[in-house]
This record gives structure tokens, sequence and C-alpha cells, in this order.
């Protein structure tokens, strides 16, 4: 399959743009039905312990009500946990909402309150009064460390790698050694739009359901099983997502709520979480990690050792991989990383964006930078010495890696040379400046993928395919790959995605949806040029009778001989006398024998200038520039936006954002959008993109990487480093607040002190 | 619940407040409908008049999602009972194109690439409507402090004030 120049790689606008600026792009809470009723969740107190009774005779009261669902009233539910599982699901028991009285979490949904209306829905869950029998909760990390253990059944086994040489003698024999812990706290996606499902109950008794979802057929497979549906009853729509992060990769509780009281009510219901109960769902898991680089004088690594403990539920083994890069990265003959999970009374962890990568390389390259002080070269330079052009775990090579130009375009782009080597040497009127850099790298994946593609005699092209478009513009770079495989303008194609009734995809995330569900399409659109040649063939005076599939260009609404381009046919001209679309459809898988011969990432290079205002404590990140090497870029603008706000991501992860636990109720204290900080728009200043040129030859047709994640990995440590070299503070617990940075401040001669 | 006192005496009907008549005219459509007193403008605006362009991030008046625009000024919809509104003239992003003819900052966000997941949108767009209404905005820094109360999780603020910046130089692109 050739790919020319006609719709990939342009900078095209959003072809959803239209639909969210006017407001028409229609969200899962937006759905509506004229027997709607609104349910709304009653959250648990208590974060362990069991529930005694329910009076719920208050909240029945209120005129409106329908019905409070809760685990004593509630219809037959499987009992098996695996019933509740979902192709995300972390090894394990999957919680089951409302099957029985034990509270697992606080915030644990307990009960679901029907009405009429909304309001009368939540003041009636108000009225709810739940009798609990309450257990001491265990919600503090530091406290479970000697309880630590390796998750018995792996999520995914090459996170693991095996230790490669002898790492503690080899440590202990090199001239330079970094040792440090660097802690990294819980944190919420908070995507905008709260978790909602609007269930239609239709008339014959099917459920058609508006869900806030990264995955249709996942949430329709879960319903299915959950509620013993036949698939042909159930469908699962997301046209629209807002914002997600992975925190919609799995089922959440609203879905299973609005379907439990559809179906017991047999009308349309809509569950819509509140901003507070965003903060029941999964999150990024808190992590406390200790890295030891062993190195010699010149800065080169001898050693790498990587320990990690996160904290999951009691009831699943959530894992992400946040080690294995430490592994990877750089080359030194001995290398041990292990992760290890201890169990806290909170809901399971879920991934948030670059899941592991994000937290495990900013205590990599934060160590990478304590390690540049210690042998007093340029932390730039450092990582130029420690190149590998092979995967340091398995030995494999790699199948595109153009991280030195992300190291050396970023730089140029930066003005890295102009930074002193010394803390606290770059001043500006009353700001102390600070440089700092680091690598990022996610993995590049492709999964197994179908999509549909509908050629009508008008000559539009639908393209259809069950995944979804969570901000990161799969509707745009899908069409575009449809108008360059036909040779169309973009305007005459039609892309229809985030419905499980469309051919099946994976949950969108991983930043594999570009590379599968963008092949997929590819492929089926591949299939429409052959019926097309075929057709074109049998035309009268056909020009392209006999030529090749691989000898034909699909350009400017034209079939045309690519090395006799007097040859030519226009497209409606083959489509003549056509009287059905033509359809194709694929089942579109990756070539494991490559995935498994080679490595595969993208990279990047992350350059940030931060500014503290001593006297008044202000910090900020003053700059960004994130160099990625990404493979092709399908669509620039959408791909550094992408960049753009992963950065911004990794801004709130170096400065903002931290889930705050009161041990003593194991309860989350900061659960609204004005106590978890995240950035806005005043803290967001200069980020600058480049993408850097990389051939991608064998991973997928398309040559691509996918971006939603690279640009958080690696961020974080940057602006880390950065504000040690502003300050001379090293504070390796995110996030660095002033309070930190106050009480780190070592007694200085000048006026700061 | 643990540590609080069984309820014992819940009265036997909760009754509802009555409905109230209210009259605004909503993107130049004069509207009336029957609310409760406790009813928000954002939940008038998305439950009852089914403009669901108007979005609930947080429904506390902390992300700016819901930003609407009331007599010509910003305001979140999810902190102002739809009853306090009667009479008043309201703009939601629904009304800001005029004859199938999209605002200039609609145009300059998509032009610019403002968004991706969509959800502050609407918000984002009314309030920079409202912060150029103002008037008081002129530098990068003064319109990132001004736009500080509608939150954009994607991480779109740099492409937001290239939006905002090229409609105030009277350019859209």
């Amino acid at each position: 399959m050739s790919v020319g120049t006609n719709g990939i790689g342009k900078p095209v606008s959003r072809i959803d743009g239209p639909a969210k600026v006017t407001g028409r792009a229609k969200y899962a809470a937006e759905f509506s039905a004229p027997d709607l009723a609104y349910g709304f969740v009653v959250s648990s107190a208590v974060a362990k312990g069991r529930i005694k009774s329910i009076d719920r005779s208050a909240a029945l009261a209120v005129p409106g009500v329908i019905e409070v669902f809760a685990h004593d009233n509630r219809p037959s539910l499987p009992s098996s946990h695996e019933k509740y599982t979902d192709q995300v699901a972390a090894p394990g028991s999957p919680f089951r909402p409302l099957y029985d009285g034990e509270i697992l979490f606080s915030g644990q949904p307990v009960a679901l309150v029907v009405a009429e209306e909304l309001e009368a829905a939540r003041f009636a869950a108000s009225l709810i009064d739940i009798n609990y029998e309450t257990q001491e909760a265990v919600t503090d990390l530091d406290t479970q460390i000697d309880k630590a253990f390796e998750p018995p059944e792996k999520r995914a086994p090459e996170w693991n790698p095996s230790p490669r040489g002898d790492v503690d003698s080899a440590l202990s024999r090199g001239p330079n050694l970094i040792r440090k812990e660097y802690r990294t706290p819980v944190e919420h996606h908070n995507p905008m739009e709260t978790f909602a499902s609007t269930a239609v109950w239709e008339n014959d008794g099917r459920l058609t359901v508006y869900d806030k979802t990264q995955g249709a057929p996942n949430c329709h497979e879960y319903l299915c099983n959950v509620f013993g549906l036949a698939k042909e009853k159930v469908r699962v729509l997301s046209p629209y997502v807002g914002g997600a992060f992975g925190a919609g990769l799995r089922p959440n509780y609203q879905l299973f709520m609005a379907a439990l009281a559809a179906i017991g009510l047999k009308r349309s219901v809509r569950v819509t979480l509140t901003r507070q109960q965003m903060f029941t769902l999964g999150y990024r898991p808190q992590t406390l990690q200790t890295l030891t680089l062993g190195a010699e004088n010149d800065g080169r690594l001898v050693a790498v050792k990587h320990d990690a403990i996160a904290n999951t539920s009691r009831f699943e083994d959530y894992q992400e991989p946040t080690v294995v890069w430490s592994g990877a990265l750089y080359p030194c003959d001995h290398s041990t990383v292990t992760s290890r999970l201890a169990r806290l009374d909170l809901f399971t962890p879920c991934d948030m964006r670059a899941p592991g990568g994000a937290v495990g390389m900013y205590a990599l390259e934060s160590a990478m930078d304590e390690l540049s002080y210690a042998v007093g070269v340029d932390p730039l330079e450092l990582r130029l010495k420690n190149y590998s052009e092979t995967d340091q775990n398995y030995g494999k090579p790699i199948s595109s890696k153009a991280l030195r130009d992300c190291y050396l375009q970023g730089a140029e782009r930066f003005g890295w040379s102009k930074r002193r080597p010394e803390p606290r040497s770059m001043r500006e009127a009353r700001e102390l400046i600070g440089y700092g850099m680091a690598t990022g790298i996610w993995e590049a994946f492709r999964v197994p993928t179908s999509a549909r593609a509908i050629l009508a005699p008008d000559g539009t092209l639908e393209i259809a395919c069950a995944t979804a478009d969570i901000g990161t513009g799969t509707y745009t770079i899908l069409a575009q790959i449809g108008a360059e495989m036909l040779g169309l303008p973009l305007d005459k194609v039609i892309v229809k995605i985030g419905d499980s009734d469309l051919p099946s995809a994976p949950v969108e995330g991983g930043s594999w949806t570009a590379a599968s569900a963008g092949s997929a399409v590819m492929e089926a659109c591949d299939g429409l040029r052959k019926e097309l040649l075929k057709r074109a063939g049998a035309v009268s005076n056909a020009p392209l009778r006999g030529v090749d599939l691989a000898d034909l260009t699909w350009v400017d609404g034209e079939i045309r001989m690519t090395s006799d381009p007097s040859r030519a046919m226009p497209l409606s001209e083959a489509l003549l006398g056509l009287n059905e679309p033509i359809t194709s459809e694929v089942s579109s898988t990756p070539d494991e024998r490559v995935l498994q011969d080679y490595s595969h990432y993208a990279h990047s290079a992350v350059f940030a200038e931060v500014r503290l205002d001593e006297e008044l404590g202000m910090l900020r990140v003053a700059r960004v520039v994130s160099a990625v090497a990404a493979g092709r870029i399908l669509n620039p603008k959408t791909a550094r936006s992408q960049i753009l706000g992963a950065v911004v991501g990794g801004i709130g992860m170096a400065l903002h954002e931290e889930t705050v636990i009161d041990h003593r109720y194991g309860r989350f204290m900061n659960h609204n959008l004005a106590e978890y900080h995240v950035p806005v728009h005043a803290d967001v200043h200069a980020i600058d993109v480049i993408f850097v040129d990389e051939q991608e030859p064998r991973l997928n047709p398309l040559g691509v990487k996918g971006v939603g994640e690279i640009g958080i990995v690696g961020t974080a440590a940057a602006i880390a480093n950065a504000v040690f070299h502003a300050t001379g503070v090293r504070v390796r617990d995110l996030p660095i607040t002033i309070d930190k940075l106050l009480a780190l401040r070592q007694p200085t001669n000048n006026h700061a002190a | 619940m643990q540590g609080r006192p069984q309820a014992t005496s819940h009265p036997p009907e909760r009754s509802l407040l009555p409905k109230l008549e209210i009259a605004f005219r909503v993107n130049g459509v004069e509207r009336r409908v029957a609310l409760r007193p406790w009813t928000t403008l954002l939940d008038a605006l998305r439950e009852h008049l089914d403009l669901t362009g108007t979005k609930k991030g947080c429904d506390h008046g902390q992300c700016g999602a819901c930003t609407v625009l009331i007599n010509g000024r910003r305001v979140l919809s999810c902190l102002t009972l739809a009853v306090m509104k009667d009479g008043a003239e309201i703009t939601t992003i629904e009304g800001l194109a005029q004859n199938g003819e999209l605002h200039p900052l609609q145009t300059a966000f998509i032009a610019h690439d403002g968004f991706q997941c969509g959800y502050c949108t609407p918000g984002q767009i009314c309030s920079a409507v409202g912060l150029i209404a103002e008037g008081r905005a002129k530098t990068s820094d003064e319109i990132r402090e001004s736009m500080s109360g509608n939150i954009c999780r994607c991480g779109c603020y740099p492409n937001i004030l290239a939006a905002i910046e090229a409609v105030m130089q009277g350019s859209e692109t």
C-alpha cells in the first residue's frame, strides 16, 4: 500500500471542530429520552467496614423519587468476579457495585436514588441514612513498605526484565554513586466532563447506552456479562468524550448504575457523577522509588538499579511500567529493576497518561541530573554519552530511534548552550532562572483492530471503527487516511466511531490508536482500491486495464498510473453505473514477528526553564521545548496539541497535582477542582513542540508511533531539574510546592536566606 | 451513618417547593419555563431548555465550563439560580453563531486548535467573548490571568491564547 501526500501529514483542522465550538457535539449526559429518570449515586462515608442497615424511608418520601437501589434490594447479579472483568482489568477480583454490604474504599457507591427530577434525586440521596460497622482503613503507603510484594500474576511480563550483570558489586566498585529516593503522589485524571451514562430503555427491551468511555466495545461486553444480556440487546455509544486520560479505559460504576436502574425500572435512566465522585474512580497510584546509578568519572553508566513500590487496592493488583525504562534506555552492563505493590484500602488505581512512564522516568531522569552534577558533566552531554542504539533490557534492536536528533534540535531551539553549570548562577532582576532537561520514552504499540470503509456511488467515503476520540484527533486522522487512500477531499469522508455496533476496536489508549485504527482504516480502504481497480479495468476503452495496484496513485479524485501518469481515470468514472455502495471490512493485526524482533519506542527530549521569585516564593515554568521522535506525524496541528497538552500535564505533575489522603478516615480530602490543583491559563507559558524527522519502517504501514503519551514523559523531571538548577534545592517529592522548597532551602548568604 | 445520630423523626413526606414561572431571552428567543427555585441556570439550560452546549464540569464554580453571557457579561451558570435571572438576556454557545456564520472566536478556536476533547470549549469561548467585551486584558499575561477561571484539562491553553489574541487583533486565523 502506498501513501502519497493527499491527506496525511497536513495540519488540517479537526473535522469535529464545528460541532465542538457550537455546542452541537453531544456528550454522554446530553442524550435524552421522553421517559428519562435521573439517578444519583450515594457514596460510602467510611473507607472500610460493612453496611449494617440502610434507612431509605426519608428518601422515598421525597415526591418524585421512584426507587432506591442498594445491595439489600438489588436485582439478581452474578457473584463471580470474572463476570465484572474487562479488557483493561488488573489481575485480581474486579469490584462488584452494589453486590453486598462490604465497604472496600471511601466513596464506594452504595446506593442509587432514581427520581423524576435531578434535584429531587440529589436531595433524596442526602436523606439516605446508612448505618455502618466501621473498621480501621489503612491508606498510608509509608506504613506498608515492609508488606510490599511482587504481584504473582503479571499484567505484562515484559515490564519486569530479568537482572543483567551483577548490579550490587558493580555499584560497590563504581567511582560515582547516586542513590536517591523519589516520591510521587496519588493523582486524579479529572477530565473536564464528569463520568456519565444515559441508558435509554428501548420499547423492545434493548438498551442503548451513551457512555463516557474510551472503549464502547469494552463497556458493551461488560454490560452483557454483568446483566446477562444478549449482545444484540445492548449498544454502547461514545461519540464525544470530554477527556479521559485513562480514566475511561475501564467501565466505571455509573455505567453499571444506569444500566441496573434502566433494566430494573424498564425506563431510561441517566447517572452523572459529581466532581467529588470523580475522586472515587481510578487514579495514578502513589509511588516510592529508589534509584541507584553507578558511573565512571566521565559519566558513563556502569550500573542502574531502580526499585518502585506503588499502591494498589485490596482486591486487584494494578501494575504499570514504572521501572522498565531504567533498564532499557541507557547502556550499562549491570541493571536490576524491580517493582512491588502494597495494598491499601483505596479503590484500584488505573492507567493515567503514560502510566508508569510518567513517574518512573521522573525518578530516572532526576537521578541522571543528580549524576551530572556529581561527575561534572553537562546533563545533555551525559545523555549523549550514554546513548544506546539497542534496548538494553532485551538486547534487541530498536525499530527506529531519532532521540539524538531530539536532544540536538531541542537544545538548539531552547538555547541550552546559554546554561551556566552551577545552580543559582542565572538570575534576571528578582528572579532566579533554572534550565533543566530530561529524556522521554514511551512504547509504540499496535493492537488488533477492525474497520470498515464504504464508498457510496456519489464518491462519499464512510469510515467506521468502534474506537474513540477523547480529544486525541481520531476523527480527523482517520478521515485523513481515508482521503489519502482514495485521493478524495477531506469533506468527502465521513467518520463514524465510538459505537459498539461498529467493527470492533480495543480501548482507545496506550498511544496505539493512530497505529492500530489507522492501519485498519488503511487496509479497509485498500480493499476498496482493489474493487475500484477491477471496475476501472472493466470500463470501455479502459486506460487502467491490466495495471498493477501497486503502480497506482490515488490523488485529486483521480486514479493514475504512477509509472505513466497519462493513463488515468477520474474516480467518478470508476463509480459509473454503481447502484450499491462498495464495502470493505478488515480485521487488521500487527506483524507479531516484527514486534518480537524489535523494540519499539517513541522518544523525546524535554527542556524546561523555570523562574523563581524568591521574595514571593512564586515558581513558574517560563518555557518548555519538547522535541519528539514519534515516526510519521499524520497531522502536525493535532499532534502538536497532543504534546502541548501532555506538557501541561507534566507541569501539573511537577508543580501542582496531588490528591491528599486523610489517613484517619482513609479519604481523599481535596476532592474538587479548587483544592486539587491543575494548571490553569496563568500557569502555562511558552511551549515549543518539535517533531524530528523519523522514518519508522516496519511497525505499521503508516509509519506512526502515537503521540498521546510521550509528551508527559520526562516533562516533570525536566522541570524538577530546572528547579534545582535555579535554586540549588532538590525536591524529590512531587509536586514541588513552595513549602517544600522553603523547608529544604540551605542557608545562603544572599538576601533570600 | 457512623458518628451521626440515628434518624428518628423524618416527616412522612417532604414536599418540593412549587415551580415558578420565569421568562428570559436565551440566544435572542423568549423562553418561558416553570422551574423550582433551586434549579441552577446551568441545569435549566441543560435539562429544561435542551441547550446542552453549556457544560457541567464541577457544579461549584471551580472550572468555568458552564460560563455563559448574561446581559453581555460572563457568568458561571452553575452558581446562578435560574429564578434570579428572570427577564435577563442570556447568550450560550449555541447563540454565538449568527445566520449560520460562526462567531470569529469560534472560527479562531478551530483554526488554532484551541480544544481537544471540546468539553471546556463552550465555556472558554463564552469567557473569551466576555473578556474581549470587558476590554481590560491587553497583554498575553493579562489574557492568561483573566481566562484562568476556565480550566482546560487537555491543556490547550497556548492555542486558546493564540485564538483569542488573533481575534483581538482582528484576525481569525
